[in-house]
């Protein structure tokens, strides 16, 4: 059977491309770029190469590009390493509901370390209000951690207003891009943004390959402890194929961003009005200002985990942020926070889309989630005479 | 992550409707907790002649009730009360820590459908099922 993969969101293929520019780099250029021969110059070189791409990426000097293992290591390196670089001007950090568990859990961890955080609500769409950011910074505020686009959702969060907010009080601001970076387009300089974290696997390149972007003149203090990789920041002898990969990726998003929004946003909307056809169906989410690929729902008196299941059986590759796909007893934290009853918010079911689908599988995904939730309503005991039974 | 079993019993899942001439039935869990099972009996000379299930949940929420349903159909009502959560689980070749409150769940389930017969009959099932088969608490497992 053949896979149609619509969880883009999760993880994305390697691009050939990106794999033929990671080759050399796990063959035959092996070298270290910290050694001081001539072989491991190659490797030195394609480090700060893809260093490049990155800057250019997202609008920063190359001297601003931190290479790290994974988004949730930038997350971490960004939030504690402020916190604890700039804990004596403060204790105090401002975060939304709807963030990543990487920031989140993060959050939590130093809360019991002594700081203080604020978790701003959002809005039916999962917006954060401007002016509820700014009535929660306090003199001893020292951070606001808020991501640019929402994983579950697809919300955009309005970055460059919390960056201006956050400028004109010298309040440090990062963002967990992880969605957001070389899907839509992001200035740093332009959003005022200060740190900014980049997961490599989410845009064509391996797992296992992180950046942090940080301002220059930022503090920040390391989690890695060790030899002066990354300019004394980040110890650790570089990941060269996978941060090669990274760049190679980070260029190719760059170079067809235009072109791949377009296509890309004109599947997710036919997506949306197709499956919005099956009755009791929500768009969970904005519909502006939303990640071009994003397509998210909430289908009442079915639940998450089963209808992946059932997708599967078509070879449809989705996710869920029902809490039976997650293990835990509580659907996800985002619709929660965006208003849904527990009993509704069992019913998501997220489809991400990306430039490699093709409009035959929209086509049959169109086709197959409406089958797949007749199937199990029919079998479901709250959906009775066509309608939920809290309906 | 689940069992060519469970898999199996979700895909196919035995004894699925709502029988036409049941006797009892019994449902188990809420909409909050995002699992509901509700079992259809029909019992006759103390044997479970037909049983079905309705079940909105996860993949081993409807392996669980099919599994269940499949366990004690053409038992007596004694044989059906000594179902345990843990018989449904091994028949299904095992569940994810995470799931195994769906077995309690198809447990509950089977009882609560029992102990509906026994009001019908004007008999309190208390002191037979050992409560008063009010199970929709599934959350607390």
């Amino acid at each position: 059977m053949k896979i149609i993969y619509a969880d883009h969101a999760a993880t994305t293929r390697v691009k050939p491309e990106v794999l033929e520019k990671m080759r050399p780099y796990l063959t035959e250029e092996y070298g270290n770029p910290s050694s001081l021969y001539g072989f491991s110059y190659n490797s030195k070189r394609a480090v700060e190469q893809a260093r490049e791409n990155i800057a250019g990426l997202i609008g920063a000097d190359v001297k601003e590009v931190y290479f790290t293992g994974c988004g949730t290591e930038s997350d971490n390196w960004a939030i504690k390493g402020a916190a604890w670089a700039n804990g004596k001007k403060g204790k105090h950090m401002i975060t939304s509901k709807t963030e990543h568990h990487a920031v989140l859990h993060t959050c939590q961890y130093l809360e019991k370390q002594g700081f203080d955080v604020t978790y701003l609500d959002v809005d039916k769409d999962g917006f954060i209000n401007p002016d509820e950011l700014i009535k929660a910074i306090r003199p001893d505020t020292i951070l606001i951690t808020i991501m640019f686009a929402n994983n579950e959702i697809g919300t955009i969060m309005p970055i460059s207003e919390i960056g201006r907010i956050a400028r004109e009080r010298s309040i440090l601001f990062h963002t967990d891009a992880v969605q957001a970076a070389g899907h839509v387009p992001i200035d740093v300089n332009a959003m005022n943004i200060d740190m900014l974290s980049i997961s490599g696997h989410k845009l064509g390149a391996p797992k296992g390959v992180g950046v942090l972007y940080i301002r220059k003149g930022v503090k920040i203090e390391s989690l890695m402890h060790g030899g002066g990789h990354e300019r004394g920041k980040r110890a650790g002898t570089e990941n060269v194929p996978h941060i090669v990969g990274l760049g190679e990726a980070a260029r190719l998003a760059k170079a067809y961003m235009d072109e791949n929004i377009k296509k890309v946003t004109a599947m997710r909307d036919r997506l949306i009005d197709g499956i919005l056809k099956i009755p009791y169906t929500r768009l969970t989410g904005p519909t502006e200002n939303r990640l071009p690929g994003l397509a998210s729902f909430v289908i009442e008196a079915v639940e998450g985990e089963a209808m992946l299941l059932k997708l599967f059986e078509y070879g449809i590759c989705a996710s869920s942020g029902s809490a039976c796909s997650s293990g835990s007893l509580d659907p996800s934290h985002v619709l929660l926070a965006i208003g849904y009853p527990h009993h509704i918010a069992h019913g998501s079911l997220r489809l991400s889309i990306g430039e490699e689908n093709t409009d035959e599988e929209i086509d049959r995904i169109i086709e197959a989630v409406p089958e797949v939730v007749k199937k199990l309503r029919d079998m479901s005991p709250v959906w009775e005479n066509g309608k939920p039974a809290w309906a | 992550m689940y069992s060519d079993k469970v898999m199996d019993h979700f895909k196919n899942p035995r004894n699925i409707g709502e029988l036409e001439d049941y006797n009892a039935v019994g449902t188990v869990g809420n909409p909050k907790c995002g699992d509901i099972m509700k079992i259809y009996m029909k019992i006759e000379d103390n044997i479970i002649k037909d049983i079905s299930f309705k079940t909105f949940g996860c993949g081993a929420a409807v392996a669980t009730s099919s599994m269940a349903t499949e366990m004690v159909k053409g038992k007596t009502i004694e044989e059906a009360l000594a179902l345990t959560n843990k018989a449904v689980a091994e028949a299904l070749d095992g569940l994810p820590p995470a799931k195994l409150h769906c077995s309690v769940l198809a447990e509950e389930a089977i009882k609560t459908a029992i102990a509906d017969y026994y009001k019908k009959q004007g008999i309190d099932p208390k002191p037979i099922i050992g409560c008063n088969a009010d199970c929709a608490h599934c959350c607390e497992h």
